[in-house]
Formats: structure tokens, sequence, C-alpha cells
């Protein structure tokens, strides 16, 4: 959830000042639909990790570990875009 | 020392706000000429091509690029002027809640003139009243001297860094924008020194301090940022009466929020905007020779809509008259409700409302007009809406 400044607070004109304001922009509240990996198909291509638009694949070590839900809208291209249909879209998961 | 006396000057109205803005020197202005404005930018443009200011000079494709343009101009940290009228504004439209959202203090001159249609381009308030609900202040001049001498002061006051908002410098087309009247203008030294420097917040071109505009506001930010305008306007008012008393000291001429005359002992009074204020006067002149105790009132602003001031001139009035140059149809004209909420102030106090619309596209409204309103209500004669001059 974004931080709910009082209007007093907020930056007037609707500026943002200060860099990094995408992070604090939980675009996951948008989500009906969550990824889920099956970490035993995937082999690790990065298929998913070059077409994610909002940088929501977790990648350790040149290995696929999972999904940042924070910012994950549940848009699917990662499960269109898996050549080895490792990801399913669920429907309601947290 | 005694600042150099000017000798006073004839000129119109359009020349008189061109004269105001080469003093002040904007840093950039955008142009599209629609009637009764068109002589604003034909004559600055004519200052610029004699090299006597310095302003980016932007000759646009329509109203709507004009008033973006000074948008992105003032969002980087540009002082901006512009100005326009009736359809042109109406084409601004869009544009024009963004600049008030975005607290970028423009200013715009409008030469008032009816809303098409039917086609029109004489006098009437239709088309700043449809703009009233954007943000923006609105400032009204009574004459050729006032449209002057606002021009010089809408900046200090949409400037302020409490207020940031865009401004509105209204003078009734034709009857001020080309009429020639006398006026005392200002030294340019003492305009330069009175405006000052413009002093942007978050400019987009302070490259060290890298900010984003106008960004998508959801349902959690957008009455929030609403509300912060709605404070912006309410200080507007205080810096309003400040600037005009810093204003006095420098011209010797007197600006209030709410413009009274004879209105302390009267018992009816009108409130009316702009040109006609001058009329009315003569009205009320007319009628006090024969004994009748009526005044007339002008809100200097129309927006913020200065409802103490206006409650305090209405105090233990029997009548008030609600002049109208602009018809909602469907309803009253839009000032007459707003008399009527300022009225409640007064508790318990209502005096009897009246509302006329006159004038509308450029109808003639003398001063037998006026003085024959002040005589209907007097004898009963009148209606809570009276269109005057519409032949039944």
């Amino acid at each position: 959830m974004v931080n709910l400044a009082n209007y007093k607070d907020l930056v007037i004109g609707d500026r943002v000042i200060k860099p990094g304001s995408s992070e604090e922009f939980k675009t996951g509240d948008w989500r009906s639909m969550l990824p889920v990996i099956d970490l035993d198909k995937c082999i690790d291509c990065l298929t998913c990790w070059i077409y994610c638009p909002d940088d929501c694949i977790l990648v350790k070590d040149d290995k696929v570990v999972g999904i940042k839900k924070t910012h994950c809208k549940g848009c699917g291209i990662c499960a269109k875009a898996c050549p080895k249909k490792a990801i399913t879209m669920v429907e309601g998961e947290e | 020392m005694t600042p150099a006396k000017h000798s006073d000057i004839a000129i119109n109205g359009d020349c008189a706000v061109a004269l105001a803005w080469r003093q002040i020197d904007p840093d950039v202005c955008a142009a599209y000429p629609i009637t009764p404005q068109t002589i604003i930018v034909e004559k600055f443009a004519e200052y610029i091509a004699n090299g006597e200011v310095k302003t980016e000079f932007v000759c646009v494709e329509s109203e709507h690029s004009a008033l973006t343009l000074c948008v992105t101009a003032c969002s980087a940290g540009a002082r901006t002027f512009t100005a326009t009228a009736s359809q042109g504004m109406a084409y601004m439209w869009e544009v024009l809640p963004i600049a008030a959202s975005m607290r970028v203090p423009i200013i715009m001159a409008v030469a008032n003139r009816a809303v098409s249609g039917p086609i029109n381009i004489n006098n009437d308030h239709g088309d700043v009243m449809s703009a009233r609900d954007t943000g923006w202040m609105s400032l009204f001049a009574e004459n050729v001297q006032q449209a002057y001498d606002l021009s010089i002061i809408a900046p200090r006051i949409a400037e302020h860094h409490e207020v940031q908002l865009p401004c509105l410098m209204n003078l009734d087309g034709f009857i001020l924008t080309h009429a020639i009247e006398r006026m005392t203008p200002l030294d340019t030294h003492a305009v330069k020194k009175f405006v000052g420097e413009f002093k942007p917040l978050y400019p987009l071109l302070d490259v060290e301090h890298p900010v984003s505009h106008n960004l998508m506001d959801g349902p959690l930010f957008y009455f929030p940022h609403k509300y912060q305008t709605v404070k912006a306007m309410d200080k507007a008012l205080e810096v309003t009466k400040q600037v005009f008393k810093e204003f006095q000291q420098i011209s010797g001429r007197e600006y209030n929020l709410v413009e009274e005359y004879m209105c302390d002992d009267a018992s009816c009074i009108a409130i009316v905007l702009g040109s006609s204020f001058g009329t009315m006067k003569e009205a009320v002149d007319q009628l006090r020779r024969e004994g009748m105790h009526v005044g007339v009132a002008m809100p200097r602003l129309y927006r913020p809509w200065p409802i103490s001031d206006l409650a305090k001139v209405m105090k233990g009035k029997k009548s008030v008259i609600v002049m109208d140059r602009h018809l909602s149809i469907g309803s009253y004209g839009p000032m007459f409700p707003e008399v009527v909420a300022a009225a409640l102030e007064n508790e318990g106090e209502m005096p009897k409302m009246y509302n006329y619309i006159y004038g509308l596209g450029g109808a003639d409204t003398m001063v037998s007009d006026f003085v024959s309103v002040y005589k209907d209500v007097k004898e009963g004669k009148a209606k809570r809406i009276n269109y005057l001059g519409v032949r039944e």
C-alpha cells in the first residue's frame, strides 16, 4: 500500500520531487491473477525475465527463484512467453 | 524622494495590457489572436520586433496549443503570459484545469466576449463564467487603467509561493479592449521592482534537482490535490489584499476585494462585474439626486470568491440586485446563487434578492437601463429573475 500522506504533506501540483517513486507505488494491488512458476520445468532461460514489463521475475545467481508480488500486475506475459510452459496464471492467489 | 510623475496617456485596453507586459518583460508569451484580444498580442509582437522586450514569443497554431505551451513553459520555470477570448478560451478548456492542478502561475488576459452560438463577437461574460470551476483565479477590470494595473498585480498574486495558481485578468471586450481612455502608466523600473523575479517551485529545467510533473493521480490522491488548490484559493484572498496595499504604495491607486460605491447608507445595492460598474455608478448618482438610497458594489475577484467581504457589504441591506452578464441556461445567472450564498453568512438577515440578466452578446446597457432596474425593485415590479431589455 502507498503511504497515504496528509494533503499538507503532498508536494503541491502533483509533482514527484525525488527518485524511486515507482518502487513505492505497489502495482501488485491491481492484480487478479498471479503467475506460479513450476521450478522443476524451468530451464532458467530468463525469457520471462526479459519480457516482464515490471521487472517482477526474481533471479538469483542466473536462476529464476520467484515472483515479486508487490509489483506484479498479473498481466500474464511471462506465462505466454515461457517456452517450457513452466508458468501458470492462478486466479485469486495472494 | 518622490517617484517621477508620469504624464497620462490615451490608450485602449488591449494596448494597456500589452504595455504592462512590456514593462514586466515576461520570459514566454504564447500568441494566438482572437477578437477582441487580437491587439494585445499584435502590440506585444511589435515590442518584440523592436527589441524592447526579451520575451520568447511563440506563434502557435491554436488556443489549445497556446495554453499547452504556457503550461510547459511555466513548468520549466518561465514567467508566462497569454491572452484569449470566447471560443478561444473554450478551445483551451481542456488545458485550463490542468494548468490549475499543476499549479503553474500563468497570467492570461481575457477580453471577455460572448461564446457562440449564435455567433457573436461582442462583450458578455460567457467565456470566463464557463471556465469558472477550472481552478483559475479571476480578476475583473472596470476600466482601461484597471486593466493595466491588474496586469501588473496579477503575477504578484499568482506567483506567491503559497498560491501558485494561474490567473485570468478580465477586461470587457470592445468596451475596454477597443475604447481609448485616459490612463496613468507607472515607471518601468517601478513595475519591474514591484513584480520582482519569478521564483518557480520545482522547475523542470533545474537539472540539479530532477522532478516529474503532472503524474497520474488515482482516487487516493486526486481529491487531496484538489483540496490543496482550495486552500491555495483561500490563501489567495489574503495575498491579494496584501498585494493591493503594496500596489497602492507605488501607484496611489486603491483596490479592494469588493469595491463599493455609495453602499454605506444604501438600503438597496446592486452587485456587478466589470465595466458596467462604472455605468451603474452613474445610475446611482442620478438616483441619489432623486433621493433614493442606492449603491453598487463590484467583487474585484470572481475566483477566489470574496465571501466575507461581500457579506459585509450586504449586511443590513433591504434588497440586493445581482447583475449577471451571463446566463446559466435553465438556472439563474451564475453570480446570483453565489451572492445569495454569501448573504447567508449574515445569519438571519437575508435581504430580498433579485437577479438581472443583462447585456448578453454585447446588448447595449445604458445608465437609464440601470436606473430602471433600481426603480423596478423599489416599486416591487422586479421578479426573482429578470431579463433586462429582452423584447417580449
